[in-house]
């Protein structure tokens, strides 16, 4: 009996080299913790000094070229190396075989080989860095990126591998979720984190080949001159932006859809009541990452694009709206009449509702297309999506770190240092990024590296707000690894949750349960 | 920066205002909800009990459908307003207008050119006819509320009527490498006569260093090169001219003279200064100035003090 002993997946095999060589996924998802962690600082120490350069007008740090290439990597390591991969394969890997009650994923050794082709590809990307560095923005817009002398190649060929790390990944939770789940826990039985993480890994199986597609007729333009996006070649510069946005348009569910998930969780434990409309938020998961396939064209109503297509895209995106709104108020009416406490994953869950509020208003207003084609390419779109991927994905990936800790490592954290890092991180996002929407309303273009008089005194409070926040996550990295460190005995159940992976032990045992646990009701049951 | 210098800024900040006010109200049920709940239901004793609130259709479908028919108000609204901006009377000025890494050319039906900066008359719709000679660059004007991408290839359109006087900034919006902060342009509303003034003038008398200042603002120098000693995307060109022990790139010292202004015009990538490398930024302008527009800018440069 595992869970009568003191082994558990941790400690069961020693060695480095156990762990390179692991299967399990619990272990897999810890190895892309560590990955995820480390891009994050690199990408934030970026964001802190793209910051710095624009705390007042002219040159302050960089160069014009010097900012370009900070900027294009601040956006490519957020986006594939820390955004795209945190949640799924990160929290995903660890809780969603124990959350349906089994013991592994799928195909553990394609779980692990999509890990080394993950971790190949970034590092491919870092290459880059060393040599001449990109200066394209995320996006390889054509034909800036055709033209560039910088390493274009190297960079798309990395993003090509990542994504399929990404497809990997998410076919292997596809079939998790279909063959895996213990008996009784049928479809409607899984908690909605499962629900988020296998929409989004529907996104990533179907999505992710475009953009693997387009990177590679890029790289073939560049390399053998084969005419597709260049106009002198006979190319068609704007068919580029059609074939991106038919992947990043998805991929922003990839990022989002999981942190609902966790969203969905955390509200319902430290509420200790059942969530409210278990269907309609799973549902509306579905219905979010089918939609999301139709609104590419919202990134191009400025392009040239036709003016029918232009509506048509226009409309199709507020539906997105719809679902999303569900979302909120079904998160609002579990609050009500519940039994909340506000211990720090909580505490980001909150957060979450607040930010990602004001990152869905504003993205109403970008889909309006008569307001976007006034907004399109401003600070205004800068805020937005910050409010919706760090006050959004990031504040529940926060959360969820925080909230199964205890249960990754079996110690608990220092809970007033968390809440005091939330403050940091909270207010000073705020800060940082309110700020912006003004400055997007007052017309100051993206991507500026320099700019005129009149936007220089909200640079400064947004470069201000910038400190707050690394302050902030450097408490929390602090917090955790005191944790690791010498943190108090976590017991199975903290927080009074109610779904499978609080049935075990804290850290779970190698193959997660002793006994094939039977399902006989929903994930929420609090009653 | 006025706002509603034309019809379309209007009504884009009309709409801009309905989403403020209902995105406010939303955000506050949301918010101010979430804050009532969380103190209201904050955690008694360990063992409080919660009821087994399932769903609520009537609920679920009152905050679905309000939010759809909210989203479809500012569809059409927006809709509308996109279909005016689209609209160009036959009437219409053109102007053509070129971009490339980094300036904005414009050309006249009558062939008056200028560079980064374009006069129109008041009260008249402007069609603007835009291509790109090299990378996609946008055209905005923020104080009209518009923008259009320029593509290389192929023309696009980008229309407006200002009805006040003023002077109007112009950026680029899609981004474009080096200097795309600094690829801007001035956007001058003028009086009719004014605009009929403009059209008719010509260089003559101007001195060589007058010249010079209007070659520096038109090929784009401006761009990167400031005249008060700041840095920006090049060095600046205050107290360039003479100045000894002038390091370059590789550690060689010179006397800026004018075969060195005249070398780093034309071939920019032959000297580079320290700091700046180690490539240039700057375009050869090679084949792009004449005998009398380089010697316009050094004289112009030999007085910047
Ligand atoms: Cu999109
Ligand atoms: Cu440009």
């Amino acid at each position: 009996m595992g869970s009568l002993s003191d082994k558990n997946y941790l400690n069961e095999f020693p060695g480095i080299w156990s762990w390179l060589t692991t299967l399990d996924h619990k272990r897999i998802g810890l190895m892309y913790l560590g990955a995820v962690m480390f891009f994050f600082l690199v990408g934030g120490i970026m964001a802190l000094l793209m910051r710095l350069e624009l705390f007042a007008p002219g040159g302050q740090i960089f160069s014009g070229d010097g900012y370009n290439q900070v900027l294009t990597y601040h956006g490519a390591i957020m986006v594939f190396m820390v955004i795209i991969p945190g949640i799924p394969a990160v929290l995903g890997n660890f809780f969603l075989p124990i959350q349906i009650g089994a013991k592994d994923v799928a195909f553990p050794k394609l779980n692990l080989a999509s890990w080394y082709v993950f971790m190949s590809g970034a590092l491919l990307a870092v290459t880059t860095f060393f040599t001449t560095k990109i200066d394209t923005g995320w996006t390889f817009y054509t034909p800036y990126s055709i033209r560039t002398q910088t390493a274009v190649v190297t960079m798309v060929l990395a993003v090509f591998i990542m994504g399929m790390s990404s497809i990997l990944t998410g076919l292997n939770f596809i079939v998790t979720v279909h063959k895996l789940r213990a008996p009784g826990m049928t479809m409607f039985r899984i908690p909605l984190f499962v629900w988020a993480i296998y929409s989004t890994a529907i996104i990533q199986v179907l999505a992710t080949p475009i953009l693997g597609i387009t990177v590679l007729l890029l790289a073939a333009e560049k390399i053998l001159g084969i005419g597709v996006f260049d106009p002198k070649l006979g190319g068609d510069p704007v068919l580029f932006q059609h074939f991106f946005w038919f992947y990043s348009h998805p991929a922003v569910y990839i990022m989002i859809l999981p942190a609902m998930g966790i969203i969905s969780e955390l509200i319902a434990t430290f509420s200790r009541k059942t969530i409210f409309g278990y269907t309609a938020i799973a549902f509306s998961s579905i219905g979010i990452a089918a939609v999301s396939f139709f609104v590419w064209g919202h990134h191009m109503f400025v392009s040239g694009q036709s003016e029918f297509a232009g509506v048509v895209f226009s409309f199709i995106t507020m539906l997105v709206g719809v679902p999303t709104a569900i979302k909120m108020f079904n998160w609002l009416a579990t609050l009500y009449r519940g039994s909340i406490s506000f211990e720090a994953p909580m505490l980001y869950a909150l957060g979450f509702l607040f930010l990602f509020a004001i990152g869905g208003v504003t993205g109403i207003m970008l889909a309006s297309i008569g307001l976007d084609v006034a907004f399109h390419d401003t600070y205004f779109v800068v805020a937005h999506f910050h409010y919706v991927m760090v006050g959004g994905t990031l504040m529940a990936l926060m959360g969820g770190i925080y909230y199964w800790l205890p249960k990754m490592f079996g110690k608990m954290y220092n809970e007033l240092w968390a809440q005091i890092s939330f403050v940091f991180i909270f207010i000073g996002f705020n800060v940082t990024f309110f700020p912006q929407f003004i400055l997007g309303e007052k017309g100051m273009p993206r991507r500026y590296f320099d700019y005129v008089i009149p936007y220089e005194s909200l640079n400064r409070v947004s470069t201000v707000g910038s400190w707050l926040i690394a302050i902030g996550f450097v408490i929390s990295l602090i917090v955790i690894i005191q944790s690791l460190r010498k943190g108090a005995k976590a017991p199975a159940n903290p927080w009074g949750g109610k779904t499978l992976e609080w049935t075990v032990t804290s850290p779970p045992p190698h193959h997660n349960f002793d006994v094939e646990p039977v399902i006989t009701a929903g994930p929420y049951e609090y009653r | 920066m006025n706002s509603d210098v034309t019809q379309i800024a209007q009504q884009v900040n009309s709409l801009y205002d309905f989403l403020l006010i209902t995105s406010g109200i939303a955000c506050a049920i949301l918010i101010f909800g979430m804050i009532y709940f969380a103190v209201k239901y904050k955690r008694k004793t360990n063992n409080d009990k919660t009821p087994y609130i399932s769903h609520n259709s009537f609920l679920e479908f009152l905050w679905s459908f309000i939010p759809l028919v909210i989203f479809m108000i500012v569809f059409a609204w927006g809709w509308i307003i996109y279909h005016e901006m689209r609209k160009f009377p036959k009437d219409s000025l053109e102007v053509h207008v070129t971009a490339k890494q980094w300036q904005w050319d414009f050309t006249y039906k009558s062939g008056k050119t200028s560079a980064n900066e374009f006069y129109v008359p008041v009260n008249k719709p402007v069609k603007l006819i835009m291509t790109s000679m090299d990378v996609i660059h946008s055209f905005y004007i923020p104080s009209m509320k518009i923008k259009q991408d320029v593509v290389p290839g192929r023309y696009s359109a980008l229309g407006f009527k200002a009805e006040k006087l003023g002077e109007f900034y112009v950026f680029c919006t899609e981004f474009c490498g080096t200097a795309h902060s600094a690829m801007m342009a001035k956007l001058k509303v003028v009086s009719q006569a004014d605009y009929e003034k403009w059209l008719q003038e010509t260089d003559e008398g101007l001195s060589m260093a007058q010249l010079g200042a209007k070659y520096y603002n038109e090929k784009g120098c401006v761009a990167c090169h400031s005249l008060d000693g700041s840095k920006r995307v090049g060095p600046s060109w205050k107290g360039l001219f003479g100045m000894k022990d002038h390091e370059m790139e590789g550690g060689e010292k010179l006397i800026a003279d004018e075969n060195y202004i005249r070398t780093s015009i034309l071939n920019s990538q032959d000297k580079i200064v320290k700091g700046y490398g180690p490539r240039s930024a700057m375009p050869a302008y090679q084949g792009q100035l004449n005998e009398k527009e380089v010697a316009a800018l050094i004289e112009y440069i030999k007085e910047l003090k």
